[in-house]
């Protein structure tokens, strides 16, 4: 199944056909991981895929366009790569441990720690909640981190500038404060009360930016 | 959207429901699947069918731009601040044991906090991206 | 009962590579991202099929004593599934912003803008802001 979504995904032209497919293809993903018995990670990956993810790529699609021109380039040259890269790789998984085996060196190592020994030190069910947070607090302290900073990022590239052209200025902080303060123009007013025409002709001016932009 | 009568009707009985479940996935994380990332996602998602179905501007009085934004660096904020409080009170950073008299409750009250930052992360970094991507359209 | 065992990592294999033809040989950049997706979900699908012990179930501390998977490829590709999604969005921000600059999201046209500009023609691409951006 997800093989076929994602062979249907290659071929497809129609970029909206391609978001849903996406979609489609976290879900039937989340599923397997359930099989699999991740529960929390196939949780997460149905409220990602088939939630989040779908709704920001559609979102970029109605800003630019849900068509795909057909390509100019031969497609046989990514093939061969690809169809090479996989081979190689095929070679490499035949000295990897059989799937399912208890005795796989990767169940061997913290892991029978953290199964037994998280009842008595975290002391909730749970263990990948446990290893998330206690056992491997850091990482999940610089995962948040890292999805701060793509906020920190996307925002710089799809919100701040609209800021920027309207009011001229550069700098982040000011875009900021104009923007948590919410009232820009009226210090101007109230500082400038001996001169209210002037006053007067700031505001419409901003005013007018405001409906420029 | 704003004439579906049905859409409008079946998001308001929907959006409490799926804040609930939010809430319920989070503190019940610690005995089922579930956690911060999950509830701050389902949160989210509350929040970006009531911009979906009532608009983009009546969502932003509910949730106002610089309050997601606030929340995207106050849950780094309170999980760096969790670290710090226990580097304070003696032990390592993020070493939870010495948040309580118990080892095992300073455990599961710093799983807590740790995992209501997280929450707050995920959810204002939803929202405020999905803002970003909504509102470009009404710009162009 | 060898070739059996090795199975996951052939089905990983093969949603890899799907992904991979996706990245290098389609022109569309947002499909170039999806491409990217199906990547990433490979990779978590190797990460939790190694996790998968047989007979085991869920690691969630339960009465009696069975045997549990392994949790610590869940917790990994757990923080790696937040970060796609991150990751993801801050792509498709890109390509709006490149859209806005170029006015196209296909690499070919993108590259013949380009190739233009360089040779000398008169046009007035607001490349030079791309270019200050990075």
């Amino acid at each position: 199944m997800l093989a076929i979504t994602a062979l249907a995904l290659v071929r497809l032209r129609n970029l909206f056909a391609v978001a849903m497919l996406a979609g489609i293809y976290s879900l039937l993903s989340a599923g397997l991981f359930t099989t699999l018995d991740a529960v929390d990670v196939a949780f997460t990956e149905a409220a990602v895929g088939a939630g989040i993810s779908t709704i920001l790529v559609l979102g970029t699609l109605a800003l630019v366009g849900h068509e795909q021109k057909k390509a100019r380039r031969s497609s046989v040259i990514p093939l061969v790569v690809v169809v090479l890269t996989g081979s190689i790789l095929v070679y490499g998984t035949l000295d990897m441990p059989p799937y399912g085996d208890p005795a796989n060196p990767a169940h061997h190592h913290v892991a029978p720690h953290y199964l037994e020994e998280s009842e008595h030190e975290i002391g909730i069910p749970n263990v990948v909640t446990s290893v998330l947070a206690s056992y491997r607090g850091y990482d999940t302290l610089g995962e948040t981190t890292v999805i701060f900073t793509a906020m920190v990022g996307v925002l710089l590239l799809m919100g701040g500038l609209r800021k920027r052209e309207n009011s001229g200025e550069t700098d982040a902080e000011t875009r900021e404060s104009e923007d948590a303060s919410g009232s820009g123009p009226v210090p101007t007013h109230g500082g400038s009360g001996t001169d209210p025409p002037k006053a007067d002709g700031k505001k419409t001016h901003g005013e007018g930016d405001a409906h420029g932009g | 959207m704003e004439d579906r009568l049905i859409l409008r009707v079946g998001a308001k009985i929907l959006i409490p429901f799926i804040l609930m479940f939010a809430l319920y996935v989070q503190f019940h994380g610690d005995y089922g699947p579930g956690g911060g990332f999950q509830a701050g996602l389902i949160f989210a998602s509350a929040f970006i069918l009531y911009a979906l179905i009532f608009g983009l501007d009546t969502a932003k009085r509910v949730l106002p731009l610089g309050f997601v934004w606030f929340c995207g660096a106050l849950g780094v904020w309170i999980f760096a601040g969790v670290g710090v409080v226990t580097l304070v009170m003696g032990g390592e950073f993020l070493n939870y044991d010495v948040l309580a008299h118990e080892p095992e409750h300073g455990q599961e009250l710093g799983i807590l906090l740790v995992e209501l930052g997280v929450l707050t992360t995920v959810f204002g970094v939803m929202v405020a991206m999905f803002y970003a991507f909504a509102g470009r359209r009404q710009v162009r | 009962m060898n070739v059996m065992g090795l199975m996951n990592y052939w089905a990983f294999i093969f949603l890899m590579m799907v992904g991979f033809y996706i990245l290098i040989s389609q022109g569309n950049l947002v499909k170039k991202i999806v491409g990217l997706n199906v990547f990433q979900t490979s990779v978590f699908i190797l990460y939790i099929s190694m996790g998968k012990i047989r007979g085991g179930t869920a690691p969630i501390l339960t009465e009696g004593d069975p045997i549990y998977s392994n949790p610590l490829p869940h917790v990994l590709i757990l923080t790696a599934i937040v970060v796609g999604v991150a990751t993801t969005a801050l792509g498709l921000s890109l390509v709006v912003r490149i859209h806005e600059a170029y006015g196209t999201v296909e690499e070919d046209d993108i590259h013949d803008l380009d190739l233009a500009v360089a040779g000398g023609e008169d046009q007035s691409f607001p490349v030079s802001g791309m270019d200050a951006r990075a």
